[in-house]
């Protein structure tokens, strides 16, 4: 789950990680308020979506006067922010942040993240903060420091220091880093972060430690031991259809083709879209129903996947296991019926009571084509959806 | 011959008195596996089908000598029941549960490198050596008993299509292990190719790995070097779009890392045999594995 940078930048200071004064403004009213209330300039004005790259795409502003703040929140409260990571369709601003201007002396990089390698929490810092980290690595990797954080032990100060000095750090600012390092592992471990990012982490004229910027990301197979931590979801920063997925305990995610695909298990349901390409089309989303889908499940799918227009032609796809096919035949039946599907629908189904399920199939009057396995349920459907209009 | 799991496998199940736990043991008696000991803390001293219930992992082991055992317990206590099972000094560990905390993953994985257990999973299908014994949940009836084939998967479903077709053509399996989708897991790999290339009845390998993380492509390192058997692998997710999360918390693309194409070549690179369309690894396993 990811959250906002005005968010993160809370729970930063309830961890006393210092941060630049400033508030979160819905209007250029309340902008214009926050600005006074910082009392110097020039002030900051920063666009508030979960996407990275906002500066580059005009969501960050440096405001010089209360007229100059009133002028960039109202240009930027309500303009379609297009980053590299919104992809070109651009993400609508709500709400901006509003923050004292700093004097920078020094700009660094900072994260922590698990590391699936040495099942540690890593500490990943940099000299060359302010700039996309994938291009540092690229370009200069020994720029880049790495410290592994064995989650047994926990931070001690001697990774502190290989961080520090790592970073050429002037020493009356080794202290104070060395500190806020310890509390935001603190606030890793604490919160269940899958990413803490800083960039620019700054050392100010006055050697003051500062973050910036703020990035978290939190493991949503933790939140059951976060529940404090769900009220800063937004709703409105992820796909509509994601979201309606997720209260159904489906794993969905919306792509850009026509073919709408159902599948049990996440491998298989890769595989699957996969098998949908190189038979020509494209896939219209990724859904895995779940190992032991239920026919529940199977009826949730249908409601999802029709209410995403591009699709022309279904796939599902069913390994029966533990669940038999004769009862998963039932639920497709039984949610075609229901949900009185539009489009063509090609099933492939194996595993457990095959036969009985194929039966069930072949006498409930349903338009649906039947495919024997994998391969032949890629051609059918692209075939299907080649010939549509 | 079999690799980590044999007829001689003596199981305990934690968790065995859940809706999960009991339907799946007895899934795996009606197998053949030896079950001989649940753990529930709190119903030590009942049984269920005959199986002796204990409160503790220890306990049981003392009174059962199980060696081996596997998790039903919901992700919130499922590190703790991984925990308990090492400290108990069990062998083999085969953890079912989906949804454990990447944290709690992370200090399993440094307790069970410093211990003698081997840890399965989690979020896998368990492990199957046909006709001997069935840890987990996949369904029995697809595999065929006698070899020659060893099969490795990141993935559960997915596993079950390609033993299919394996059975399908009459290829039958030594064992085939589901190692688990998320980032963090005990098995890897590495670990089951080396069994499979130690397994005299072992002939041939088919590895099935998905996109996140470097597991194949270090996998693939391994292969180049030490494998003489003939290998085949499959990939899931050459469309899936970076920065999501298909489904396992471990299959990501990020930072242009992870992608199906940098694995895909990585694996030709070391010698295997690359199948691109699942729908065709079972023919393509009939032409190569040719004995």
């Amino acid at each position: 789950m990811k959250i906002h940078e005005f968010q993160a930048k809370q729970i930063f200071r309830k961890y006393q990680v210092p941060t630049p004064d400033g508030g979160l403004a819905l209007d250029s009213e309340k902008a214009r308020l926050i600005a006074s209330e910082i009392g110097h300039f020039p002030v900051v004005v920063k666009a508030q979506i979960h996407a990275g790259g906002r500066g580059k795409g005009g969501g960050v502003q440096l405001a010089h006067s209360l007229e100059e703040v009133t002028q960039h929140a109202d240009s930027i409260i309500g303009m379609n922010l297009v980053t590299h990571q919104t992809g070109p369709e651009g993400k609508n601003v709500k709400q901006v942040l509003v923050e004292a201007g700093v004097n920078i002396e020094k700009e660094l990089y900072l994260s922590l993240v698990p590391d699936r390698e040495t099942a540690c929490i890593l500490v990943v810092a940099s000299e060359a903060g302010g700039m996309d980290i994938e291009e540092v690595a690229a370009a200069t990797p020994e720029k880049i420091i790495k410290v592994p954080i064995n989650p047994l032990i926990g931070i001690q100060s001697f990774h502190c220091r290989k961080v520090s000095f790592g970073l050429n750090l002037p020493a009356p600012v080794v202290k104070e880093f060395s500190q806020m390092l310890t509390r935001l592992y603190q606030l890793f471990v604490e919160n269940d972060c899958s990413m803490v990012e800083i960039n620019p982490l700054v050392i100010t004229k006055e050697d003051k430690v500062l973050a910036l910027d703020a990035k978290m990301d939190f493991d949503d197979n933790a939140l059951f031991r976060h529940k404090d931590l769900l009220e800063f979801r937004d709703l409105d920063e992820e796909d509509p259809l994601d979201v309606k997925a997720s209260k159904y305990n489906l794993n969905y995610i919306n792509l850009d083709g026509t073919v709408g695909n159902m599948v049990n298990g996440a491998g298989l349901a890769m595989a699957v879209m996969d098998t949908i390409k190189l038979a020509g089309a494209e896939p219209a989303n990724f859904l895995d129903v779940g190992g032991g889908a239920t026919a529940e499940m199977v009826e949730n799918g249908f409601k999802i996947i029709l209410s995403d227009d591009k699709v022309k032609a279904i796939l599902i796809n069913i390994f029966g296991g533990i669940l038999r096919c004769d009862i998963l035949a039932n639920g497709v039946v039984e949610a075609a019926r229901k949900t009185e599907i539009g489009v063509p629908l090609v099933v492939r189904m194996e595993g457990t009571n095959v036969e009985e399920g194929r039966r069930i199939l072949a006498e409930s009057g349903l338009k649906l084509f039947t495919a024997n396995d994998m391969k032949s349920a890629g051609e059918i459907v692209a075939k299907i959806v080649a010939s549509s209009p | 011959m079999s690799v980590f799991v044999n007829s001689d496998t003596r199981l305990l199940v934690q968790g065995i008195t859940g809706k999960e736990g009991q339907f799946h043991t007895r899934q795996c008696v009606d197998y053949g596996t030896h079950v001989v000991a649940g753990v529930t803390p709190g119903k030590g001293g009942l049984d269920m089908d005959g199986i002796p219930i204990f409160n503790g992992v220890k306990t049981a082991v003392e009174q059962t000598r199980a060696n081996c055992s596997m998790i039903f317990v919901p992700p919130p206590f499922a590190a703790d029941a991984i925990m308990e099972s090492i400290d108990a000094g069990i062998d083999l560990i085969v953890a079912i549960t989906e949804g454990i905390p990447v944290l709690d993953m992370m200090k399993i994985k440094q307790m069970i490198d410093s211990s003698g257990s081997r840890l399965i999973g989690p979020n896998c299908p368990g492990i199957i050596t046909p006709g001997q014994a069935k840890i987990g949940i996949m369904p029995a009836q697809i595999h065929k008993p006698g070899g020659p084939i060893g099969v490795v998967s990141r993935s559960g479903t997915l596993t079950y299509e390609v033993v299919f077709q394996l059975t399908g053509q009459g290829i039958g399996q030594t064992t085939c292990i589901g190692i688990g989708g998320d980032p963090i897991n005990g098995t890897n790999f590495i670990d089951c190719i080396e069994a499979f290339e130690n397994d005299p009845e072992t002939k041939g390998i088919v590895m099935v790995g998905e996109i996140g993380g470097n597991a194949e492509e270090d996998a693939a390192e391994f292969i180049k070097s030490n494998v003489t058997k003939p290998v085949i692998g499959f990939i899931a997710g050459i469309t899936a779009p970076p920065g999501r999360r298909m489904g396992h918390a471990g299959a990501i693309i990020s930072g242009g890392s992870g992608t199906a194409q940098a694995k895909i070549d990585a694996l030709q690179k070391a010698g295997v045999h690359v199948c691109e369309n699942l729908g065709y690894i079972g023919e393509m396993c009939a032409e190569i594995f040719l004995f």
